[in-house]
């Protein structure tokens, strides 16, 4: 049975001192969060495994830093949600705002709805899939990691990327510096089929495009000067 | 930071709320702008009859006898009602220019004017400029209002938010302009003068003077986004609704809600959390570069 944590009742710092201390205890708890109202800071900093659904929208930075834990926010989430994640799973009913999951180095975050603006802008390892689609500058600077996304995607998709992989199932707006189309080899359709299944989403991986760094900014060259 | 709050209802049972349910929006923003606070809020018109809204240090002393002195002065009736440090003077439509020049002379600072829009605006905590201003018990058809942290200019009455340029036209703003001073320059060339050193004030007039040039509000707010060089997520007030607009970038935030009863705008969701109905409002973050506009 879920312990519920009530935001109309409870402070902030109270609620996420509770799931920080469950996190360390190990236990594999379940909570639930009722009245989020937009709360920023929520869920973030848990450390171990866990499971915790936010009963509503949350506003800046929800879930940040996650290791371990499953949050789920069945609402919308604000700025910078699951930011700097290292593992679990972060799951969001509704849309993110700009910057979800930037600079994750791992585990899942799975967003239902659209994603806004520097989805994913240098990521480090973390997948993210978005069953909606994602605004301009997507992926900007992604080191590693896999972007999925079963809608469009906006402008500067990808720009001066590193080694993270994009795939794209609708059309992209433009491509940022750097970021080309690249060919589909098994291996990337083995991966698609399995994390489609992991983030439930409904989606054959042969319809995917993928994107991925031309590798020309990585070293400074004169001729390029206009890109930099 | 800053924050921005608007509220647009389609009904009219709302109406009489309209000052309570954003009263509570703008206090929820509180911690993105506790230096000056301030709505525009647009209520019933009467025909014939148009509004300006006046502010004074002193108002004990200025505003004492003010409505006979400005009506001998023009010869045309008119009514004050304090509020505050604010006054709201009702008079003939068409005598508006008049009466302005005899404020300023007066050394009176124009806050807005227009047959529907009255701004109130404050240095100060937002729910302590609320308090003042009774925004509570204000109702009307909708409003837009704004809690700032200064960057581009003082924290002065006149550097508060809403800046209105323009009968009924008023803009709140999140972010900075940086090529304000070469705008107000082009505009002053055009004989539109602004009255202050803040950036927003030089949005609101360029959309004022683009709308007097005959462009729509859409059409005007599509030449921010050409002209206008910075960081802006802006929300414009006219006299039949309001319009959104956001920079290309994109970087100060901006949220949306609709119902079949209202639409509404904030800088955080957290502002829509006592809104009625809220739970089952389509919720969206506006795309950038991209006009919003709703008209009754």
């Amino acid at each position: 049975m879920a312990n519920t944590l009530n935001m109309a009742e409870l402070e902030l710092r109270a609620i996420n001192s509770t799931l920080q201390e469950a996190a360390k205890a190990q236990a594999n708890d379940t909570f639930e969060i009722d009245n989020p109202r937009g709360s920023h800071a929520l869920a973030c900093g848990l450390d171990g495994p866990l499971s915790v659904t936010i009963n509503g929208s949350t506003g800046y930075y929800c879930a940040g830093m996650n290791q371990d834990a499953a949050v789920t926010v069945k609402g919308s989430a604000g700025p910078g949600v699951a930011e700097n994640m290292m593992s679990g799973v972060v799951t969001i009913e509704g849309d993110a705002s700009q910057y979800a999951g930037a600079t994750g180095r791992g585990g899942l975050l799975n967003i239902k709805g659209n994603a806004s603006s520097r989805c994913g802008i240098s990521m480090k390892g973390i997948d993210i899939v978005v069953h909606g689609s994602i605004g301009h500058m997507s992926a900007f600077m992604g080191q590693k990691g896999n972007l999925v996304v079963l809608g469009d995607a906006g402008d500067a998709l990808g720009d001066s990327l590193y080694e993270a992989r994009l795939f794209v199932r609708g059309t992209v707006k433009s491509l940022g510096a750097d970021c080309v189309e690249k060919e589909m080899r098994p291996e990337h359709l083995e991966f698609l089929a399995d994390i489609l299944t992991k983030a439930e989403a409904d989606a054959k991986p042969e319809e995917f495009k993928r994107y991925g760094s031309a590798r020309s900014l990585y070293n400074f060259d004169i001729d390029n000067a206009d890109a930099y | 930071m800053c924050g921005i709050v608007g509220l647009f209802l389609k009904k009219d049972e709302l109406r009489p709320r309209l000052g309570d349910l954003l009263t509570d929006m703008l206090i929820t923003m509180t911690d993105r702008g506790p230096d000056s606070a301030g709505i525009a809020i647009y209520g019933d018109t009467v025909e014939g009859l148009t509004k300006v809204t006046i502010q004074s240090d002193t108002p004990e002393v200025d505003f004492d006898g003010l409505d006979t002195a400005l009506s001998d002065a023009l010869d045309v009736p008119v009514a004050l009602k304090a509020i505050s440090t604010h006054a709201v003077l009702t008079l003939p439509e068409g005598k508006e220019a008049a009466a302005i020049a005899a404020l300023e002379g007066k050394g009176l600072r124009i806050m807005g004017s227009g047959q529907s829009m009255e701004i109130f605006k404050e240095v100060g905590l937002p729910k302590d400029v609320a308090e003042r201003f009774a925004l509570r018990d204000m109702g009307g058809s909708h409003g837009i209002g704004h809690t700032r942290m200064a960057t581009e200019s003082a924290v002065t009455t006149l550097g508060a938010h809403p800046f209105s340029t323009a009968d009924d036209q008023c803009l709140v703003h999140n972010g900075s302009l940086s090529n304000h001073n070469q705008m107000r320059r082009k505009l002053a060339k055009k004989g539109v003068m602004t009255r202050t050193e803040n950036d927003t004030e030089v949005g609101a007039a360029y959309i004022s003077s683009r709308i007097a040039d005959g462009a729509s509000l859409g059409e005007a707010l599509e030449g921010t986004l050409e002209d206008l060089d910075g960081f802006f997520t802006f929300v414009t007030g006219t006299k039949d609704g309001f319009g959104v607009v956001r920079d290309p970038v994109a970087c100060k935030p901006a949220v949306m809600a609709e119902t079949e009863d209202y639409v509404a705008f904030a800088s955080e969701y957290r502002a829509f959390a006592d809104l009625p109905g809220i739970e089952a409002a389509k919720v969206w973050e506006p795309e950038p570069a991209t006009v919003y506009f709703w008209e009754r």
